[in-house]
């Protein structure tokens, strides 16, 4: 089985967010795998290990995700793939994103794609689907489970709460929600072994692709923070007063009720 | 200059999602003095084009097809597709659900259009339409254009306000035949599990439990509290990694983001990652016994007390509300 997952270095969840010149400031945060595509790194270890093949790792960025790429390998994938943007492209977007990915699978014979179904920083969930039409394979986005018997993939869907059984064929990209797994941390063997796994570092050029053909299709004009929020009022007095005035406060004040 | 803008109509269980109406606003927005087309695809669906009409729309077109009974990517993608290549619009809504997510990157794709994905605001600034989104789950936003292709955007649910509905506006509602074929996908079973018909995502009221609840028991006040209100039960990761619920309810910067009226807390700490999924909430009440809780910072009213104890209450207390009303 060929095994590939995109997969993401995003800023840490525990990260504040702050601006500087009109953009994210990114000193000084944490890095680390986008939480969703730990889920798709896990799979797919489960998947090789269970159906034999190939683990490759796949990010779009620039070289300081080696070190996420590094930790998938640790977590036990086989292969990685940096494929460094940052001489070529200064303004993307998913488009960007999916573009570049899918010329680099499009001739890997992939029997399976995995992605996180959303970053949690850019928030667009876009560029799996976006990948796979340009692969022109079929995907199922947001699974929480999945099987594979022969060529017939069956996955459950999370869909706003209900869960739908869908069936399909390989190859196919699917986009992991949580509750798909629970992804391990790297063991300290695995880190060692990681070190001298394969991480292969392309450019755009190395896919025959320039500047041009991955040209951003959308712009950012504004980046803001939203107003921070004043901490309310806290009640006091007896609870059952408390219960009371709050009810009526939630009815007569905020007006929701 | 007016634009001609489709709306995707979302049908579920039957009846129209609100995110579809909050659509047809938004593109009333975008089209200005142009025309407004929605969209609505299914086995059965022409029935519910005149309330898209009634609610801003000048004209509907429907695809019905047996094959669209259940949503797949390909089978909603070869029909919208084939409305977008009749109407030729200048800008596309659909909603930012489950149903959104999964079709519009495709669409977008086989356009070569740009996309702005969970719009929670649209304007029309200096003949650009410009989408406001929240990124870093909420943490902070952005302000972004479509630069190439159809201008095409989704929206978040409860974030834009639908138009008033008026039963004596008409329009035209035209059917498209499109043959569906080479589904890659097949829907084999649905299983509901959502709470009682009411979507997180578009709750205007959300009882949200944490570690607090101690129990998956513990989460039955929160539900009735819910139930009582018309709306839908929330969690943060804690309880969930707890498994005193599923994951579906999860709210937080892995999870679902929400901007309910109101947002009640009830034994939830109030981790970054948590506030970044609920923070933008309209009206947010926190219960929670530790007076130190984080949660507190955001909420607008508090109560210091075990929620097992201030629920219940909540409950007595808005039933004599509602009998009154």
């Amino acid at each position: 089985m060929n095994i590939f997952v995109l997969l993401k270095r995003t800023f840490d969840t525990e990260e504040k967010i702050a601006i500087a010149n009109g953009a994210i400031n990114e000193e000084g945060a944490e890095f680390i795998i986008n939480p969703y595509d730990e889920y798709a790194v896990e799979e797919a270890i489960q998947i090789r290990d269970q159906h034999g093949g190939e683990v490759t790792v796949v990010t779009v960025g620039n070289e300081e995700a080696e070190k996420q790429l590094r930790t998938a390998l640790a977590m036990g994938a086989d292969k990685a793939v940096l494929i460094n943007t940052e001489e070529d492209v200064e303004v993307s977007d998913q488009f960007t994103t999916a573009k570049i990915l899918a010329e680099y699978l499009k001739d890997k014979e992939a029997d399976i794609i995995l992605a996180g179904n959303v970053a949690i920083d850019n928030g667009s969930g876009q560029v799996g689907p976006r990948v796979a039409d340009l692969l022109d394979i079929p995907y199922v986005t947001t699974i929480t489970n999945l099987e594979i018997s022969g060529e017939t993939v069956t996955v459950v869907r999370d869909v706003e709460g209900d869960s739908e059984t869908i069936e399909t064929q390989l190859p196919v990209l699917v986009t992991a929600q949580q509750g798909l797994n629970e992804p391990r941390y790297p063991s300290l063997p695995g880190i060692m072994k990681a070190k001298k796994k394969p991480l292969e570092e392309l450019e755009i050029d190395d896919l025959d692709l320039d500047e041009d053909d991955v040209e951003a299709k959308t712009k950012v004009v504004e980046i803001f923070l939203p107003p921070s929020k004043e901490a309310g009022r806290v009640l006091e007095g007896e609870l059952n007063e408390q219960v009371q005035e709050l009810v009526s406060l939630l009815h007569k004040e905020a007006k929701v009720i | 200059m007016g634009k001609k803008v489709t709306v995707l109509g979302e049908v579920r269980d039957g009846a129209l999602r609100n995110v579809s109406f909050e659509g047809v606003a938004a593109a009333r927005t975008i089209a200005e003095d142009g025309e407004v087309v929605a969209v609505l695809l299914g086995a059965e669906v022409k029935g519910l084009a005149e309330e898209l009409i009634a609610s801003g729309a000048d004209r509907a077109v429907v695809v019905e097809n047996e094959k669209l009974a259940e949503y797949t990517s390909d089978g909603f993608a070869q029909a919208f597709l084939a409305v977008i290549e009749q109407e030729q619009p200048d800008a596309i809504i659909a909603g930012h659900t489950a149903l959104g997510k999964d079709l519009s990157p495709k669409i977008a794709s086989k356009l070569g259009s740009g996309l702005i994905s969970d719009a929670v605001k649209v304007e029309v600034e200096g003949g650009n339409v410009v989408f406001t989104r929240p990124i870093y789950s909420g943490k902070a936003f952005e302000k972004k254009i479509v630069t190439d292709g159809v201008i095409f955007a989704t929206i978040r649910p409860n974030n834009i306000q639908p138009l008033g509905k008026d039963d004596a506006r008409t329009g035209d509602v035209s059917e498209l035949t499109v043959e569906i074929k080479d589904l890659r996908t097949i829907v084999r079973e649905v299983a509901k599990k959502a709470t009682q018909g009411v979507d997180l995502s578009e709750a205007k009221i959300i009882v949200a439990g944490g570690r607090g609840v101690k129990s998956e028991d513990g989460f039955k006040p929160l539900q009735e509290l819910a139930d009582l209100l018309g709306g839908a039960v929330g969690a943060s990761r804690g309880a969930c990694d707890a498994e005193y619920c599923d994951y579906s309810l999860q709210i937080g910067q892995t999870g679902k983001v929400v901007t309910p009226d109101l947002y009640i807390a009830c034994g939830i700490s109030g981790a970054i990652q948590h506030l970044a999924g609920m923070s933008n909430s309209k009206v947010i009440v926190a219960i929670n016994k530790d007076p130190e809780a984080n949660i507190f910072n955001v909420a607008d009213y508090g109560i210091v007390g075990d929620l097992f104890e201030v629920v219940p209450m909540l409950v007595e207390e808005f039933k004599s509300l509602l009998v009154e009303a």
